[in-house]
C-alpha cells in the first residue's frame, strides 16, 4: 500500500498575526507543517504500520509544493517516519487551490497512491478547498473530514467516519481515493487497519520524531523538482488583495453578581 | 452577465435556515453579477420543498431522483455542474455547511472554477471579504475565473425573507447518479428536540471545567429554559463529554447568535474563532484571568457549581414576573 500525504508549511499558528503594508508580515515568522497535514502523516504511518511488532506494510511519500525552505517541513514528516519526501519548488505567492490540484495531479500521474490523505485545511488560508478539487478532478472518490478511518482487510477501500452537521457519518470508499483527516483523526483508536491490533491505543496525538527518527531523515530521498518539469504552467487565478486585523471587541466587563447580570442580560443587552 | 445559482439544503418540505443565508448572500451576488438568483434543490423529495423555495427566487431547478437519495459528492457535484452550465451561472453558491464545505470544491473542480470559502462579504463581482488564520485577520480575495464558486459563512448572511411572488419552477437533468463507489454504510445523529447550533438564537456552551458529562445537565437546563441550542469546546468534546457535533470553533461550527454563554471554556483563539462574532457574550469562569473575559460583554468570575443554577432560579424569577 503506497499512501500520498500532500503538506504544507505554515506559520506557526500559536504566534500573534501581524499585518504590514496590507499584508500579513512574516519577517522572522517560524514554519511548521500544517497542523492537519501532521496529522495526516501520523494517520497514514498508523495505517501501513504493525504497531504490535513494529513491522512496515506500505510506503508513505510526503510531497510539498513550496519554497526552498519548505524541505524543513519535508524532513519533519520524514523524521516522524514518513519514506520519501518530493519537494515542487514554488513560490508561496503563485500558488492557489487549481495550481496546488494540478501539480498534486502529475505527482500522482507518476505515484500511482493507493491513497492521498491529507488535511482538512491549511490553517492559514483556511480555505479547505484542495482535497476535493482534487476529488473532482480525478474522478476520485473523497472522505472529508475523517474523525477514523478503517482500512478493509483487503485493502481495497477504507470506511471513514465523518464529522457532518448532524453527527457522523460512515462512508464507505473504494481506493484508490481522497481523504482529508479532521482533528479526532489522532485520537488513541481513530485509525485501524487490521495489522495492528484492534486492541491497540495510540498516544493522543501525532508522534514526536524521535532521536533515531531525526538521525534517519536526513538520509531518506528527499527529491526537488520545479513546476515546470512536472509541466504545470496553469496560473493562480484566486489572489489575495489586501488583510487587516479584525475590529477590536469592546472590552469586557465583569459583573459582580448573577443577579447583576440577568439584570443586564435583560435590561441593557435585551436578550432574555 | 450571469446567474448566480444558490444550492440550497432542505428538510422535507421546506428549505432550511442555513439555506436562506445562502440565498441573501446570492441575491447580493446577483445584483453584482447582473443575472438572477437560481435556487437549486437537489436530491429524493426536493420537489416537496420546490414551493417553499419558490418563495424566495424567481427560478428554482429540481433534481429529485431516486438514485440522489442519500447526499455523496460524487454524485453531486456532476449535477451541480451541469446546472450551472444550464442555467449560465458564472456564480455557484452555497452555505459553508457540512454539505457546501464537502461539495462546492469538488463543483469548483469539474468547472475549472477558482473559489472563495466560507466568505464573510461579498465586495465586487468577484471580490470577497473573508477571515483566515483562524479569524485573527481578514483578507480579501479576488478570484479570477469566469466561473466561481463561493460558500458563505451563515453567520454572516441573515436568512433571506420571501419576495412576494413565487417563482418558476423547473426540473433539471439528473444524469447517472454515479457515486464512483462510494456508500453511505450509516449516519449516527444526536436527535434534539433543541434548535440547530447553527441558527439558533442563544447558545449554552460548556468546557473541559464542567469535569463531566454529567454536569452537563445543569447546562442543558440553563439552554432549555433559554429555548437555546448546546455547544461545547473542543476539549469538552473531545473528552467525550458530549457530542462532538457540539463542537464550536474553527474546527467545529461557527456560530454568532444574539447570546453566547461559555461556562468553564477558557477561551482559546480556536475557540473564540467560532464564535466571537456573537453579539453579546456572557463568560463564567473561576479563573479572573481566562482570556474568554477578554471578549465577554459580561464577565461573571466564579464556579459553575454555584453559579449556573443561580442563574437559572433568577432566569425563572423573571420569566415568572413578565407573565
Ligand atoms: C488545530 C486546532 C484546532 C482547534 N479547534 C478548536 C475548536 O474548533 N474549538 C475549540 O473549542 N477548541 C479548539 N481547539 C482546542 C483549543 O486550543 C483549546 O484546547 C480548547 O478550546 C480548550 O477547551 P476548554 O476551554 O474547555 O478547556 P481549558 O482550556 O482547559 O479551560 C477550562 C476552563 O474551565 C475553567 N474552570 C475549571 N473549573 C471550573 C469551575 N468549576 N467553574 C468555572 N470554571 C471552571 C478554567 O478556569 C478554565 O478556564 C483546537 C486546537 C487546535 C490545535
Ligand atoms: N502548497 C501545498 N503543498 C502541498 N499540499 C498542499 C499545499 N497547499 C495545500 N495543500 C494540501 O491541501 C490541504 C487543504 O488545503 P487548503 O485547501 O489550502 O485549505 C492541506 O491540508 C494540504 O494537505
Amino acid at each position: 500500500m503506497k499512501i500520498l500525504v500532500p503538506l504544507k508549511r505554515v506559520p506557526d499558528p500559536e504566534l500573534k498575526t501581524k499585518i504590514k503594508d496590507g499584508a500579513i508580515d512574516l519577517t522572522g515568522a517560524t514554519w511548521v507543517v500544517n497542523t492537519f497535514d501532521e496529522y495526516a502523516v501520523e494517520a497514514a504511518l498508523r495505517l501501513v504500520e504493525n504497531a504490535g511488532d513494529g513491522s512496515r506494510h506500505g510506503e508513505v511519500v510526503v510531497v510539498t509544493i513550496g519554497p526552498d525552505e519548505a524541505a524543513q517541513q519535508l524532513r519533519s514528516a520524514l523524521a516522524m517516519g514518513a519514506d520519501r519526501a518530493l519537494r515542487i519548488g514554488a513560490d508561496d505567492k503563485e500558488l492557489d487551490a487549481g495550481v496546488v490540484v494540478a501539480t498534486l495531479m502529475k505527482v500522482i500521474e507518476t505515484e500511482k497512491p493507493d491513497l492521498i490523505l491529507m488535511g482538512k485545511q491549511a490553517v492559514d488560508g483556511d480555505n479547505n478547498q484542495v482535497g476535493q478539487m482534487l476529488a473532482g478532478k480525478l474522478k476520485l472518490p473523497q472522505a472529508t473530514f475523517a474523525a477514523s478511518i478503517e482500512l478493509a482487510t483487503d485493502k481495497k477501500s477504507v470506511t471513514v467516519a465523518r464529522e457532518v452537521d448532524a453527527g457522523v457519518e460512515y462512508k464507505k470508499i473504494p481506493l484508490p481515493a481522497i481523504v482529508t483527516v479532521d482533528l479526532r483523526i489522532i485520537s488513541p483508536r481513530a485509525v485501524k487497519n487490521h495489522v495492528t491490533p484492534d486492541s491497540h491505543e495510540y498516544q493522543e496525538g501525532p508522534r514526536y520524531a524521535s532521536l533515531k527518527g531525526i538521525m534517519q531523515a536526513k538520509k531518506k530521498p528527499l527529491e526537488h523538482k520545479t513546476l515546470a518539469d512536472l509541466g504545470v504552467s496553469q496560473a493562480a487565478v484566486t489572489r489575495q488583495v489586501s488583510v487587516e486585523l479584525p475590529p477590536p471587541r469592546a472590552a469586557g466587563r465583569k459583573v459582580e453578581s448573577v443577579q447583576e447580570l440577568v439584570k443586564k442580560l435583560h435590561d441593557e443587552a435585551k436578550v432574555i | 452577465m450571469g446567474n448566480v445559482l444558490a444550492f440550497c439544503e432542505f428538510s422535507e418540505a421546506a428549505l432550511r435556515t442555513s439555506a436562506r443565508s445562502c440565498v441573501a448572500f446570492a441575491r447580493q451576488a446577483a445584483e453584482k453579477h447582473g443575472g438572477q438568483v437560481v435556487i437549486l434543490l437537489v436530491g429524493k423529495g426536493a420537489q416537496a420543498a420546490a414551493a417553499d423555495a419558490a418563495q424566495y427566487a424567481g427560478k428554482v431547478v429540481v433534481i429529485d431522483d431516486p438514485g440522489l437519495e442519500k447526499y455523496t459528492a460524487e454524485a453531486y457535484a456532476p449535477v451541480v455542474a451541469r446546472a450551472a452550465s444550464a442555467e449560465q451561472a458564472t456564480l455557484v453558491a452555497s452555505v459553508a455547511s457540512s454539505v457546501g464545505k464537502d461539495l462546492l470544491p469538488r463543483v469548483a473542480g469539474l468547472l475549472d472554477a477558482g473559489m472563495a470559502s466560507d466568505v464573510a462579504a461579498i465586495l465586487d463581482k468577484n471580490k470577497f471579504r473573508r477571515a483566515i488564520l483562524a479569524g485573527n485577520a481578514y483578507s480579501v480575495v479576488e478570484v479570477g475565473s469566469p466561473i466561481l464558486c463561493v460558500t458563505a459563512r451563515q453567520s454572516e448572511f441573515e436568512a433571506a425573507q420571501p419576495l412576494g411572488s413565487a417563482g418558476e419552477i423547473t426540473a433539471g437533468e439528473a444524469g447517472d447518479g454515479d457515486t464512483l463507489g462510494a456508500e453511505i454504510v450509516k449516519v449516527e445523529t444526536s436527535k434534539s428536540d433543541r434548535p440547530d447550533l447553527n441558527d439558533a438564537d442563544i447558545v449554552v456552551s460548556g468546557g473541559r471545567g464542567m469535569k463531566n458529562g454529567e454536569n452537563f445537565k445543569v447546562l442543558e437546563e440553563l439552554a432549555d429554559l433559554l429555548g437555546a441550542a448546546m455547544g461545547a469546546s473542543r476539549a469538552a468534546t473531545d473528552a467525550g463529554f458530549v457530542p462532538a457535533d457540539w463542537q464550536v470553533g474553527q474546527t467545529g461550527k461557527i456560530v454568532a447568535p444574539n447570546l453566547y454563554i461559555a461556562v468553564a471554556i477558557s477561551g482559546a483563539i480556536q475557540h473564540l474563532a467560532g464564535m466571537k462574532g456573537s453579539k453579546t457574550i456572557v463568560a463564567i469562569n473561576k479563573d479572573a484571568e481566562a482570556p474568554i473575559f477578554q471578549v465577554a460583554d459580561y464577565g461573571l468570575v466564579g464556579t459553575w457549581e454555584q453559579a449556573v443554577p443561580e442563574l437559572v432560579a433568577e432566569i425563572k424569577k423573571l420569566k415568572a414576573s413578565q407573565t
